[in-house]
């Protein structure tokens, strides 16, 4: 289990502070992915480098599966973070080290007899699916398989937290999804607790249970994916089940909706058509199935004249989320 | 007399050709060894203590950094040199011939060399520091398993262009009492006006020089794998990764 509490990091910049980080709290149960989302310049890459104390945050706490980092001596954090696996956006391999010798880095340090360490290395290779690369120098691997390589080494060391710090930022989309599934199944085998952060609402998507939204140095959403995802208006809501923008065509009203679960198997929007006598126009949908629950974000337009207000009743009595849209809410 | 003829017969190139080519040798083989016995840990020393590096020392780092400036930039490797003859004096118990030359040598190349290996740590790429500090690596553990051996080319190069300079310097620190190449073309080629000497002297120099650097550059080419070219020492098997997970 992760947990931060309050965490502040304030930066001097010649006479100016800048606050990186302003009281970030968040909590990472155990077996769980969590993911970290915010535009560049919200705290990401300052919150992943006091999570790791590579940065000593100037308040605040961390500390993972009950072990306290951010007071610890030289020595305890060496022993924390040997329990803690981290994967970066370029995977940060030692170019002097074949595939095998890199997995095998983070065993050296804690002085594994070297049998183990050929063994066990080579297991990892297989786990991440890079049997036969032993000898491979990262230069002669892909950005996915240098990727793969450096997963193999963050588990080398049996942690039980794995940090991804944009793990797939500099990858492909096909070779994204690659690692990404490799992820969670790793997870869910080794039972990991995870926290990714990345910019890419697609990584959230693919493998977090939860997600919490970073802007200006703060958590300013978070919640469970499903959570987060039916809260209609929320701006994860909206970036995870974005619509389109799309002009209204004339002058009826029009409504966002949004639905999830049993009520995206039911054709809800054509009964309260029909019930209505209403030509309803769908200006922009969004249809995901996030964390298995599938959800549906439409725009739709009711005909020029048409009062929305029984309809809205209508839909949320259904318990669909319903709120009024301007023309300029794309 | 012919050239070709005074090749063979000039007691300058027959007598003493071969001895200054081996006290040469011998200069550059003692003051190299030296200047990488405490150059490259002094090199370590300015990149680990400078700010942001793995162990700030600002003040301990200003001192060296400002003693190294001041003997490289301020005083000409000649006058330097002479003025070093009584610590040669103190160290090797003579304040001529090769062995005594080795200590001002070591002393000229020594912070040339040193903020060599500074420049090439430089180009260690941060998050290969912050991967193997994540890890749970000590400071030590660091430098020794990812700083130094990533920094490998660098500071095989930075070695052979300081074998290079020591040649030079040799031939310089020759003249005044160390013997060598310098000497002999400084005695023969100087003062008694031998061309062909003088030649010759200059031919074996750039031998030396080429056969450094072509050492040194045999030697980057080894230890360098940073990119596919110089990396494919080994053949590596190539097939599609048996991925573990279906997508």
């Amino acid at each position: 289990m992760i947990t931060v509490t309050d965490l502040r990091k304030v930066y001097r910049q010649g006479n100016r502070e800048v606050v990186a980080l302003d009281g970030v709290s968040l909590e990472v149960p155990k077996g769980s992915i969590h993911g970290i989302v915010g535009h560049s310049g919200a705290g990401k890459s300052t919150l992943v480098r006091c999570l790791t104390l590579l940065d000593a945050p100037t308040s605040g706490s961390v500390s993972i599966n009950g072990a306290e980092l951010s007071s610890a001596g030289h020595q305890d954090l060496r022993a924390a973070r040997r329990r803690i696996g981290m994967i970066f956006q370029h995977a940060n391999l030692m170019d002097s080290r074949t595939a095998v010798q890199n997995v095998a880095h983070p065993l050296e340090i804690v002085k594994t007899p070297k049998d183990r360490i050929r063994t066990r290395a080579a297991e990892l290779l297989k786990l991440v699916g890079l049997a036969g690369f032993e000898n491979a120098y990262p230069s002669q691997l892909s950005g996915g398989q240098k990727q793969r390589v450096g997963i193999a080494r963050a588990l080398a060391s049996d942690p039980d937290v794995l940090l991804c710090d944009e793990p797939t930022s500099a990858l492909d989309p096909k070779t994204t999804d690659e690692i990404l599934a490799l992820i969670k199944d790793l997870t869910a085998r080794l039972g990991l607790t995870v926290l990714v952060i990345t910019h890419e609402m697609h990584v959230v998507k693919r493998i977090c249970d939860s997600v919490s939204l970073l802007a200006g140095g703060r958590i300013v959403e978070h919640g469970k994916l499903r959570d987060v995802a039916a809260n209609l208006g929320s701006e994860l809501s909206r970036t995870l089940l974005p619509l389109p923008a799309a002009e209204p065509l004339g002058s009826g009203a029009v409504l966002e909706i949004l639905y999830s679960g049993d009520r995206a198997s039911e054709p809800m929007l054509t009964s309260a058509a029909r019930r209505f006598d209403l030509d309803l126009n769908v200006l922009a949908g969004s249809v995901e199935t996030l964390a298995g629950t599938q959800f549906g974000h439409l725009r739709i337009q009711l005909p020029d004249g048409a009062d929305p207000a029984p309809l809205a009743a209508y839909l949320e009595d259904q318990g669909v989320s319903v709120r009024a849209a301007g023309k300029d809410a794309a | 007399m012919n050239f070709i003829e005074d090749l063979t017969t000039n007691p300058g190139i027959t007598r003493a050709l071969p001895e200054a080519i081996l006290e040469t040798l011998q200069m550059i083989a003692i003051s190299g060894f030296f200047t990488l016995l405490i150059g490259l840990p002094l090199g370590i020393f300015l990149h680990v203590s400078a700010p942001g590096g793995l162990r700030p020392m600002p003040v301990a780092n200003r001192i060296v950094s400002d003693v190294i400036v001041n003997i490289t930039r301020s005083i000409p490797f000649a006058i330097l040199m002479v003025s070093l003859i009584p610590l040669a004096r103190l160290i090797t118990g003579s304040s001529i011939g090769p062995i005594a030359a080795s200590v001002s040598l070591t002393i000229g190349t020594v912070p040339f060399f040193a903020r060599l290996v500074e420049a090439a740590l430089r180009d260690v790429n941060a998050g290969k520091i912050d991967a193997a500090l994540v890890m749970g690596s000590t400071r030590m553990q660091v430098i020794g398993k990812v700083l130094v051996p990533e920094a490998m080319p660098g500071l095989v190069a930075a070695l052979t262009t300081t074998m290079v300079t020591l040649v030079g310097y040799s031939a310089m620190a020759g003249i005044i009492g160390g013997g060598g190449l310098g000497r002999l073309a400084y005695n023969y080629g100087f003062q008694r006006f031998d061309t062909t000497v003088m030649i010759v002297t200059i031919v074996i120099m750039v031998i030396l020089v080429q056969a450094i650097q072509w050492i040194g550059d045999a030697a980057v080419r080894r230890v360098d794998h940073r990119t596919a070219a110089t990396a494919g020492v080994r053949k590596v098997r190539r097939h599609e990764p048996d991925t573990t997970i279906g997508v």
